[in-house]
Order: structure tokens, then C-alpha cells, then sequence
């Protein structure tokens, strides 16, 4: 029978079939962090239980890390617990931590694949939503909470619903790769699948658009699948998959068979039916911007912020909630976005923090200046992408244009660090989400790729950055 | 965790669509590591003013709806953040239901692991219940929800419907498939190609 590649992937890990669409899945790899952890480790010591799989599962702090001095004590005293806590649960129970000071510390779905932790084929859980990056190198991997990650520490498994599949077709070629981004095909899908449009599904993205793409642009491109509802996001693996992971350390002595097996059969058959399909064509799409509170709230740079009624096409509900938006976005509709100052800007989180990120946005800052009303941040997703990064003396590009450059983390994507906005700030984020008080307090986000929101730090505006020079 | 039977109760209506986890729990209180205590962060920003004072207009703060065990809202409920803190703050504060039309997967399930009775409805009987100003009944066992004036019935998978009633631990319930789950580990390894 003609298999899609999260079906082959689904029944390669199947311990237990209860037969109605429930299933006990095994779980190749456990990804830990410092905030959705402790509870977990807490109710392992309480029911006595250990941890199954010491070898296959993984801890970094990564959320709550101050990105200023590491050689400095954590000041947030609740933060501190939360590294501590971690710190003394990975020693009782005898599991690998890349903790603060390590070398190989960096924001969790940013080290997975940089240490060939994530494998194609293999089935991957982490208490964060954004998990779903994992799956650009054909991973079935999703986001649990802290309840499943107790389950999974004591079981190595984990009890699912078979979801839905779902293709997303992006068709095309984007006619200035430099300035239309994987984030910009990701917010346009999005945009119109909206926020809850792969609940319930996985979803698979094929295409020209996506064989074309990069590693890092792929792992965008997943990464953000949970904001269009889907717990998971797979690509099936290629060469560029292979040659990315070849090398890495945590890859097994094998890898060179293991591929040969992947590329025969980590693939949707080509008979394969998907349960929904939905296409983008990439030839004209514009960079996009965030104007709402919701990821699907978004729009080309070109056009003007919209007027409830008009986004919501005759939806109630999503009228006031749009209404709500725009006044808690302080925008009045019909103002150009390129008219949107901004007070600060972030490059960095899950979604865009990686090496490609940084390279692209440099090419936009070099030899430029950041306006004098915006505060500018970089803050790379793990100490081996900083490091690369200064290497190339990216560094110094961004530090003389006046640009902050920080130790590795989560950061200002969700605020639970010192890096957050104060309230009425508005942010150029390359970050995933866009909801009310995310990266602080009455803070105000508008989502846009690496180059968009460097571009926006010059200039002091959003401004359409097919109108520069990228390369 | 507490067994589920039959709740009554006001319904406390929280007029909104794409109602995130963010907002549920903001994130500076995510920092706490035990599972008690959320409930007093439960829609923080929405509740309080930046001062901390109460925000009148906001329905948890409504006496009408104090002790409610029954949240009503719009859908898409639960999207973003996997953070079961969520669940924690809504079961903390003391509600045991929420009704929606469509929930977040992640939140779904973090609801079942918790003791909450997640309901997905249709467009219309939620929206009776949003105009049902008296006490709801939702009857876990006969999988139905009655107002003064509508019954409604609703679906809920076997496994969730005995993990509740029973109020079950779920690892427990696993650790009775060691064997087999032994079993698939040793004949599925990673680095092994066929075990795919």
C-alpha cells in the first residue's frame, strides 16, 4: 500500500495499536529544557520511577539564560532555580546536559540538528511547541507538555492520536531568494491556512519551492508549522539533509548505510493519498510583516494595515478580534506598513537564529548604521553558531553598525529572560509568534524574516527590502 | 488525580477566539517548578491592571461567575506554547470544563493529563450555552451537557473518558506494556536501517 512519509515513519514506531487511531509511539529522541522540565523530574522522584533511556535523551538550558555575561551569576533569582533545578535533576538521573557554560549550549531545536541529535526517520519529543523544526530533516517530532515529558523520561513512549495528513504544496521560484525568505513562504502560508488550519494534522511540505531551499530555511519553514496548528512539519530528507548531518557528532558509525536506507525509502510513494492539500505558489510573493496578535495576521510589506472587516471576510468572532488587535498594536487601518516605526529589533529565536539567518541579515547592516531611535539585538541560537558567526567577523558588522551581540538563548522570543519589551515598545521580531505581552508586558510584535527586521533596525521603519542591495 | 463525575455549575463565558497559552499564563510565571499555585496567574494581563488592580470588565473578575468550574470560549482555544502551566492555572482556579469549538492539540492533551474535561462542540450549542444564563450539568459518563433549555451531547475518546472517570495515572497504565515496549527496543535501534 502507497504509504506518505509520516505514515512510514508512524508505523516504524508503533509498540502498542489500540486500533482505534490511538497508538503507544517510541520516541528515538528526548529533547529537555529548564522550564517545562521540572515538574516532570518531580513526579519521577515522588512515584520512585527512573529515567528509561538515559542515552537517548538530552538536556540544554535555553529559555531563561540571561544572553548578557555568561561568567556573571543568573540575578533573576526564579531563572536561577529553574538552571539549578535542571542542573541537579540531569545528575540524579544520570542525564547528558549542555549546560550554560558548555560549548555546545544554544537555544534546544538549534543544537538537535547542529549535534546530529536529530536524525531523519526518527521520532523526536521536547516539551516546546516548536519541536516541529526538527521535521526539515524528516523527523516526526512535536511539541509535549510536562506531563508527556514525565511520560516519555519514564517510558521512552508516548501515547497519540494518528493525525491527519496534510500537503502543504509551495510551487514556484521566488524571484529574489535574498529578500523572500523561508519565513515570508511560511507567514504567507499561514496567512491563509490561518492559526488553526492544521489542527488535528501533520503537515508534509513538498515541492520545488522547498527542494530548493537550504537546511536552516528548511528547519524555518517547520519550526513555524505549529503556528498553523500542526503539531508536526515534515520534509523529506535529500542529499542536502544527508551532507548536513554527516560529520556531526551524535550521528551513529553508520551513517553512510543509514543514508542509503533513507534515500530509498524515506519518501511519500507516489500514489500516496493526503487527507487535505493546500499550494502555494512563491513566484510573487512579497516579504510579509505582522500587524495582529496571531501569526495569520499578516500582510505584504507593500500593502496597508487592514480594516477589521476586511481581514476578517464576514466572520464575526475574528472581526472583534482583529479590532482588538489593531488596538492593542496601537494601528489605526489603512496606514502603509513601510509608514510602522520601530523601537527595537530582535534577530534571533528557534525560527531565525541560525548561521544563514545571521549571514543574510549582515549583508543588509554592512557599513550601515542603526537609527538612533531603535535598540538592536542579535542573539544567535547556540554558542557554535556564535562562534562560526565571529569567525566570519560577522560580529563586527553588527557591533559597528550599532547593533548588540549576545551570548545564545531563547532571549527576547518570549521574554522570560531580562530581554524584553516595555510595554507600548514596538519590535521588528524574527521570532515565531506575534501574541499579546509575548516578548513583554504590553509589548507590540510584528514578525518579519533576518533581512526584513535588519533592514527595519537602519532605517527605523519596515521597508521593503527588495529595495536594497543583497548580495 | 481526582476522579471526574458529574459537574454543576455557572459557566464563566470568555468571549474569544485564538485564545493562546501565552495569555492563559504569561510568561514570568512560568519560572515556578511545582504544578500548584497558577491559579492566581490565570489570564494575568487580561484580569489585572498594570498596577495590579482588578479589571472590572474582564469576566473573571465578575462575582457572578465566582466558583464557576465550567469555562466557556470561542475557537481555536489553547494555540501556541506547549506550556501545561496552562492547564495547571485553569484547573488551579477551579474550573474542570472547558467548552469550545476546537481546541489546540497540545492543550488538548495536557487538559486529559490534568483532570480537565476538554468539550468540542458545535457552532450552535456553544453559542446556546454562551446565552444560557442558568447552571450547567456536563455528565461525563452520559457524555452530555445540560442547560435550562438545551442538552447537548458530545464525543470523547474511550481512553481519555476512563483516564478521567477513574482518575487514573497514566504512566501507570503504560508501564503494563513493558514487555512490549522491551520487546520494540530491542529489535528497533536507530542506528540500525532495517528497524525503520
Amino acid at each position: 500500500m502507497s504509504k506518505t512519509l509520516f505514515e512510514k515513519i508512524w508505523d516504524s514506531h508503533v509498540v502498542i495499536d489500540e486500533g482505534n487511531g490511538r497508538s503507544l509511539l517510541y520516541v528515538d529522541r528526548h529533547l529537555v529544557h529548564e522550564v517545562t522540565s521540572p515538574q516532570a523530574f518531580d513526579g519521577l522522584r515522588m512515584s520512585k520511577r527512573k529515567v528509561r533511556r538515559t542515552d537517548l535523551t538530552f538536556a540544554t538550558m535555553d529559555h531563561n539564560v540571561p544572553t548578557s555575561n555568561r561568567s556573571l551569576p543568573i540575578i533573576d533569582q526564579t531563572s536561577a532555580t529553574q538552571v539549578k533545578a535542571l542542573e541537579r535533576n540531569c545528575k540524579e538521573f544520570g542525564i547528558e546536559l549542555f549546560d550554560i557554560n558548555s560549548p555546545d549550549q544554544g537555544i534546544v531545536h538549534v543544537i538537535g540538528p547542529e549535534l546530529g541529535i536529530t536524525l531523519p526517520g526518527a521520532t523526536i519529543v521536547c516539551g516546546d511547541s516548536h519541536t516541529s523544526t526538527h521535521g526539515a530533516f524528516g523527523a516526526l517530532a512535536f511539541g509535549i507538555g510536562t506531563s508527556d515529558v514525565e511520560h516519555v523520561l519514564a517510558t521512552q513512549c508516548i501515547w497519540m492520536e494518528k493525525p491527519k495528513t496534510f500537503e502543504i504544496r509551495v510551487e514556484g521560484k521566488r524571484k529574489n531568494p535574498h529578500a523572500i525568505t523561508a519565513k515570508d513562504i511560511m507567514l504567507s502560508i499561514i496567512k491563509k491556512l490561518g492559526t488553526a488550519g492544521g489542527t488535528g494534522t501533520t503537515f508534509e511540505y513538498r515541492g520545488e519551492a522547498i527542494s530548493e531551499l537550504s537546511m536552516e530555511q528548511r528547519m524555518t519553514i517547520c519550526n513555524m508549522s505549529i503556528e498553523g496548528g500542526a503539531r508536526a512539519g515534515l520534509i523529506a530528507p535529500d542529499e542536502k539533509t544527508f551532507d548536513y548531518l554527516r560529520g556531526r557528532r551524535y550521528v551513529p558509525d553508520n551513517y553512510d548505510k543509514l543514508v542509503e536506507y533513507w534515500r530509498e525509502n524515506l519518501k511519500t510513494d507516489n500514489n500516496a493519498r493526503f487527507d487535505k492539500i493546500f499550494t502555494l505558489h512563491v513566484d510573487d510573493i512579497s516579504p510579509q510583516v505582522s500587524w495582529g496578535t496571531n501569526p495569520a495576521m499578516t500582510i505584504d510589506v507593500t500593502d496597508k494595515v487592514p480594516f477589521p472587516k476586511e481581514y476578517a471576510k464576514g466572520n464575526p468572532e475574528e472581526e472583534k478580534a482583529a479590532a482588538k488587535a489593531l488596538q492593542y498594536m496601537g494601528l489605526k487601518p489603512g496606514t502603509l506598513i513601510t509608514e510602522i516605526e520601530v523601537d527595537r529589533v530582535f534577530i534571533g529565536s528557534c525560527t531565525n537564529s541560525r548561521l544563514e539567518d545571521l549571514t543574510e541579515a549582515a549583508k543588509v547592516v554592512k557599513g550601515q548604521k542603526v537609527s538612533s531611535k531603535v535598540r538592536a539585538m542579535i542573539v544567535p541560537g547556540s554558542q557554535h553558531v556564535k562562534k562560526q558567526a565571529e569567525e566570519l567577523g560577522l560580529d563586527k558588522i553588527f557591533k559597528d553598525a550599532g547593533f548588540e551581540w549576545r551570548e545564545s538563548g531563547c532571549s527576547m522570543c518570549l521574554g522570560m529572560n531580562p530581554d524584553i519589551l516595555a510595554a507600548g515598545e514596538r519590535c521588528a521580531s524574527t521570532s515565531n509568534r506575534n501574541f499579546e505581552g509575548r516578548q513583554g508586558s504590553g509589548g507590540r510584535t510584528h514578525l518579519v524574516s533576518p533581512v526584513m527586521a535588519a533592514a527595519a533596525a537602519i532605517k527605523g521603519h519596515f521597508v521593503d527590502v527588495r529595495e536594497m542591495d543583497l548580495n | 488525580m481526582e476522579p471526574f463525575t458529574k459537574i454543576r455549575s455557572i459557566a464563566t463565558p470568555l468571549d474569544k477566539v485564538n485564545v493562546d497559552t501565552d495569555q492563559i499564563v504569561p510568561k514570568q510565571f512560568l519560572k515556578l517548578i511545582q504544578k500548584t499555585g497558577f491559579g492566581q496567574y490565570l489570564f494575568y494581563d487580561w484580569r489585572y491592571e498594570r498596577d495590579g488592580k482588578p479589571r472590572m470588565d474582564f469576566v473573571l473578575n465578575d462575582p457572578k461567575y465566582k466558583g464557576s468550574k465550567i469555562l466557556l470560549t470561542r475557537n481555536n482555544f489553547g494555540c501556541g506554547s506547549s506550556r501545561e502551566h496552562a492547564a495547571w492555572a485553569i484547573l488551579d482556579f477551579g474550573f474542570r470544563v472547558v467548552i469550545s469549538t476546537s481546541f489546540a492539540d497540545i492543550f488538548y492533551n495536557n487538559c486529559f493529563k490534568n483532570g480537565i474535561l476538554p468539550i468540542t462542540v458545535g457552532e450552535n450549542s456553544l453559542q446556546k450555552l454562551f446565552e444560557s444564563k442558568s447552571e450547567i450539568e456536563v455528565d461525563l459518563e452520559k457524555q452530555t451537557i445540560k442547560s435550562s433549555d438545551t442538552i447537548v451531547s458530545f464525543h470523547i475518546e474511550p481512553h481519555w473518558k476512563r483516564i478521567l472517570l477513574e482518575g487514573l495515572d497514566d504512566i501507570a497504565v503504560t508501564l503494563k506494556y513493558d514487555e512490549a515496549i522491551s520487546k520494540y527496543e530491542n529489535s528497533h535501534k536507530i542506528s540500525d536501517p532495517k528497524s525503520f
